[in-house]
């Protein structure tokens, strides 16, 4: 990139607030700016500046932000992104994208050449079943068929998701989608088609219940009077033991992993059976 | 459009020659500044008043139409929005609304609805890292024009700013010029006594910034400093004083606050008017030739 890039490669140090402003002016001048960092130190550190100077001016500032969720895993609590698209949703015209798939990548950064509102793109590990055909991209996407819950994951948990949940079979099959932008309405009929025949909706994310997909779905749902009979949303829950690891460990911890997810399908299967 | 704005401004340029036209102007506009504060019971008045000159020098005697003003110090929008009435850019209803319900003129420079404002300020520590965009996004373009930015002194206690200095510095903003409207008070003590950072020039050149200290409240000596030639990003700290030319307002803490009683809107009014040059205006003349700054 920097080779390709020139004298518009900026490395601005270790001064987020200032990385984050100077995008605003050269934004405001007809440039398209890229902010990259470590998650929390695009959202975070600079929030006002992402507020006053990027979001009330709608500017086409894209925010990447490396490492969502627990994604720097043993590096600890100041390097995970758990409230990242929640609070930056807050803000005005602001969209978030989060890539499921690598091959999500280029299609989404093709879209965000041309966006005209400020963006952030929270990037993770793309984790694809073995064998596994990917459909085409799309902001809402359903993997896999089945007679069971309806689980919508969003971003890259959805890989390690649908690897156990491949495996499932009957009444414990789920269909499942994957959510790649933020916010998530408008709701595509095929969604609600698929909500309307289960009835039942599990929504998983790796960000905190505050602001996540889980409650804007919620709401949405319900003031379209489609509610599921049953909804349950599984979502970071900060530490609950205290102790630190892997992006695997975190996910394992608040129940977020696709064997996690495999058991409360099982579960739920035998007792909807039942 | 563009045009008679241009035409607009060289004609005021050319009256601002004359030290009666600067004090004609500067009264003027303090007097509206005044009533516009009193009429909507505002305060920030001291610190209006103190950024007033310069924000008059800049519009009506340095800026270009490649050139560009950011307002860090989003509090004294008051003397910008006057400032902006004198050469014709917002209109006498737009000031009469100012702090009114549905007004285009909010307390702080608003985020749209005004072309000359470029960025809602008032959260300090802005304005220096947005005008380093705006002079980095110039110098890519090998576009001319200079981004000139009003910050107060006690806004330097925010670390942002410091580190947009580095970054002017490191990338060599040749075209950015940085105002420090340094009357020595902030919200609530004198910048000595909150977080002192005197002698605040020697601070920023040990930063590699080339730095001027000029009276804040003389036309000439600001004239001649913008357009003093520079060998990087520049600062001219500008030595003022808070709520200037009116007596029980100068220097005094409480005025960043606070608004006026009719009794002292009325006092203010006529020490305004009495005394129709600035306190420390000297006699008048021509800026002196461009000379090198080191830093």
């Amino acid at each position: 990139m920097r080779e390709d890039l020139g004298r518009r490669f900026i490395n601005a140090g270790v001064a987020e607030q200032n990385m984050v402003s100077v995008a605003a002016g050269l934004a405001a001048s007809g440039f398209r700016p890229w902010v990259y960092s470590i998650a929390p130190f695009v959202y975070a550190r600079p929030f006002e500046q992402v507020r006053n100077d990027i979001c009330l001016h709608r500017l086409p500032v894209v925010l990447v932000g490396n490492g969502g969720g627990y994604g720097y895993g043993v590096m600890g609590a100041t390097h995970h992104a758990l409230e990242d698209y929640g609070a930056l949703l807050c803000l005005p015209h602001m969209r978030a994208y989060v890539p499921t798939f690598d091959q999500d990548l280029s299609v989404q950064i093709d879209s965000l050449m041309k966006i005209t509102h400020p963006a952030y793109l929270r990037l993770g590990t793309s984790e694809e079943p073995n064998g596994a055909v990917i459909p085409p991209y799309s902001a809402w996407r359903r993997l896999q068929h089945g007679p069971g819950w309806l689980v919508l994951v969003v971003g890259p948990l959805a890989g390690g998701i649908w690897s156990a949940a491949r495996q499932l079979y009957g009444a414990s099959r789920p269909t499942l989608w994957a959510l790649s932008e933020l916010p998530c309405l408008p709701i595509p009929e095929e969604f609600r088609a698929d909500l309307l025949r289960s009835r039942r909706l599990l929504v998983v994310e790796e960000h905190v219940e505050q602001g996540g997909v889980g409650q804007s779905l919620a709401l949405a749902l319900a003031s379209a009077g489609i509610a599921p009979a049953r909804f349950v949303a599984k979502s970071a829950q900060g530490y609950l033991t205290g102790r630190y690891g892997s992006q695997g460990f975190h996910r394992r911890e608040c129940g977020l992993d696709g064997a996690s997810i495999v058991d409360f399908l099982t579960r739920e299967g035998s007792r909807d059976a039942a | 459009m563009i045009a008679s704005h241009d035409q607009e401004r060289a004609v005021i340029a050319r009256v601002l020659k004359s030290p009666q036209a600067w004090d004609d102007l500067r009264r003027r506009a303090a007097l509206r500044l005044l009533e516009m504060h009193y009429q909507a019971r505002a305060g920030h008045i001291g610190g209006n008043l103190s950024s007033l000159d310069m924000m008059l020098v800049l519009h009506h005697d340095f800026l270009d139409i490649c050139d560009r003003f950011i307002l860090s110090k989003g509090h004294a929008a008051g003397a910008y929005y006057v400032t902006l009435w004198t050469i014709g850019r917002l209109q006498d209803d737009d000031l009469r609304l100012f702090h009114c319900d549905g007004t285009r003129l909010s307390g702080h420079p608003p985020a749209a609805g005004i072309e000359d404002v470029l960025f809602a300020t008032g959260s300090l520590g802005h304005g220096v890292s947005l005008g380093a965009g705006l002079a980095k996004a110039k110098q890519l373009k090998s576009e001319p024009g200079r981004i000139c930015c009003l910050t107060s002194d006690g806004e330097w206690n925010e670390g942002s700013c410091w580190e947009a200095l580095i970054f002017a510095r490191q990338h060599d903003l040749t075209n950015l010029t940085i105002l420090v409207d340094s009357n020595g008070l902030q919200g609530f003590g004198a910048t000595r006594e909150v977080a002192n950072l005197d002698p605040i020039a020697e601070k920023f050149r040990a930063f590699g910034i080339s730095t001027q200290e000029v009276d804040g409240h003389d036309a000439v000596a600001l004239s001649r400093a913008l357009r003093t030639r520079r060998s990087g990003p520049d600062v001219i700290v500008a030595r003022t004083r808070k709520g200037c030319g009116v007596s029980f307002m100068e220097d005094r803490m409480e005025w960043h606050y606070l608004p006026m009683t009719e009794s002292q809107y009325k006092q203010a009014l006529q020490e305004i008017e009495q005394k129709c040059v600035t306190p420390s205006a000297k006699p008048w003349s021509k800026p002196l030739p461009a000379q090198s700054l080191s830093s």
